[in-house]
């Protein structure tokens, strides 16, 4: 059974829910959830259980793979997008809990015709990756970072950008990249 | 991770509705939640997304008081100017809190509701017994690994550390959390072990946490929040210390001060023994010592965690001594 996302409306005065759902005793069944959500300014439509993150979403049913999956717990940053223009972890999200919302990924950074953001221009410059793994979850990061103005130092780079780990051990080279990127988009 | 049945709330009323339907819980930032889902050790039947209700983020901020809406996120509060002029401990706990992607994220109700990081915990495959997931199992923890278990408020039940920053910035300034028909001190809010561990909050089926209430004083204005730990960032505290300090006009005499010590207790624990002992001294360096000894009275350790006892002061001393110098 599919349905649409329901929305609680009105506190029940008769022990029911107006969407039919009751409050006492029986519990809702699980159901694939129709969902409509927008991602690099276009609308996905796709059915899927509720337990499914943005992540598995974004890799497994959209083939957005520039999305990384890392330790899927939270800890590695390498799922890193963008929810209303600010950093989350896709991989701690739930896909139905972001239905309305404006989802970016590595894959809507550059711009259409194929010009790079100016903060993947720098970590190509700065060569700040070895494996490369993380990276697409370091660029989502360092975005956020430098829009939210906490790139104003390598010291406040480091603590800022201090959610996304490179196990390649490629640091330096990141706060290099976030350093001349948030230079170049001040100037 | 189990599969469940998700709803939205659009309102408070709704959402309370909702929490007590059987197997319900809440989803505000879903870093607990979700996380807790893929290790297993939360297994909603339903799970009710409130973060989609208006008008609970909201940061009022005045010399009186901060009123922050339970849906605020973390990063927002940490970032707000008023917050960090009037309550600097409750932006530096913030900040220095989880990453940038988690604080945009964790609402500050949730960040209240926030679990343990106690690995035995987190692991019900590996190990079943946890008188927290599961009553009279008992505790894997005591007898193994300890480096990050608590020392303050155990148990023979539990040791689980309280891993949050927030709530020692919160319960050191005195700030109550507001479920709607009943307000607590955020230090009542959250319950030692004791026999009971599986119960950590005074929250009853059915209750939700609609804000915070921090009431503004100078010990607030002047007050700093500074957290140890195994590496520079992103990670829990070893030992963390928020202190507030109002002194007299002399500049040196203790008229108020607050203490309260995270990353060594089961819950958020504040240091009364330190402030008494200071409250009306002259402030030197040997007196905050002596006195930040104190907060390790009834100190129980299990063996790697014994450090913490040594260390939990030393962070206190710190915390004082950095205000102080800033008189």
């Amino acid at each position: 059974m599919t349905s649409q996302i329901q929305t609680i409306i009105d506190p029940p005065e008769d022990g029911h829910f107006r969407n039919g759902l009751a409050t006492n005793g029986s519990t809702p069944s699980p159901t694939t959830l129709s969902l409509h959500l927008t991602i690099n300014g276009r609308d996905h439509a796709l059915d899927v259980e509720p337990r499914v993150t943005l992540l598995d979403a974004l890799r497994e049913r959209l083939h957005l793979t520039g999305t990384k999956k890392g330790c899927d717990q939270g800890q590695c940053g390498a799922c890193t997008v963008h929810v209303d223009g600010e950093r989350v972890l896709a991989c701690l999200t739930l896909a139905a809990q972001v239905e309305g919302r404006s989802i970016t990924t590595i894959e809507g950074l550059a711009n259409e015709d194929g010009t790079l953001n100016a903060v993947q221009a720098a970590f190509l410059e700065q060569d700040a990756f070895q494996c490369g793994y993380c990276t697409p979850g370091q660029i989502m990061s360092a975005v956020a970072c430098i829009r939210e103005g906490h790139a104003g130092s390598d010291e406040e780079i480091r603590e800022y950008m201090a959610g996304n780990l490179c196990r390649c051990g490629a640091y330096p080279n990141i706060v290099a990249a976030v350093r001349q990127a948030a230079q170049e988009l001040r100037s | 991770m189990r599969d469940f049945s998700y709803l939205r709330a659009d309102s408070i009323e709704a959402a309370r509705n909702a929490a007590a339907l059987p197997g319900a819980m809440l989803l505000a930032g879903g870093t607990t939640l979700i996380d807790l889902a893929k290790c297993g050790v939360a297994e909603p039947a339903t799970v009710i997304d409130i973060s989609h209700i208006e008008g609970l983020n909201a940061i009022d901020v005045t010399a009186d008081g901060a009123l922050i809406g339970a849906l605020a996120k973390m990063s927002h509060v940490a970032d707000h100017a008023e917050v960090k002029s009037l309550f600097p401990a409750v932006s530096e706990a913030l900040w220095q809190a989880a990453s940038a992607q988690l604080r945009n994220m964790a609402t500050i109700g949730g960040n209240l509701m926030q679990r343990t990081r106690c690995p035995y915990f987190r692991d019900p495959g590996n190990f079943p017994a946890c008188n927290k997931r599961a009553p009279g199992s008992g505790c894997s923890a005591i007898g193994g690994v300890t480096r990050g278990h608590a020392v303050l408020g155990v148990s023979e039940a539990c040791i689980a550390t309280y891993p949050g920053d927030l709530a020692v910035a919160l319960v050191a300034l005195d700030a109550e959390v507001d479920l709607g028909e009943r307000k607590l001190k955020v230090e009542d809010f959250f319950l030692a072990p004791g026999a009971t561990a599986e119960q950590e909050h005074d929250i009853r089926p059915g209750e939700v946490i609609t804000a915070i209430e921090i009431p503004g004083s100078a010990a607030a204005r002047r007050s700093t929040y500074i957290k140890v730990r195994d590496r520079q960032s992103y990670e829990f505290a070893a030992a963390s210390a928020a202190v507030g300090l109002e002194l007299e006009g002399d500049g040196r005499t203790v008229r108020d001060i607050r203490v309260a010590l995270g990353g060594v207790a089961t819950k958020p624990w504040r240091a009364r023994a330190v402030e008494d002992a200071l409250k009306g001294k002259a402030l030197d360096e040997a007196t905050i010592r002596e006195a930040s000894e104190l907060a390790m009275q009834g100190a129980v350790d299990h063996g790697a965690n014994h450090y913490k006892i040594a260390l939990a002061p030393r962070v206190i001393a710190r915390a004082i001594l950095k205000l102080g110098e800033t008189a």
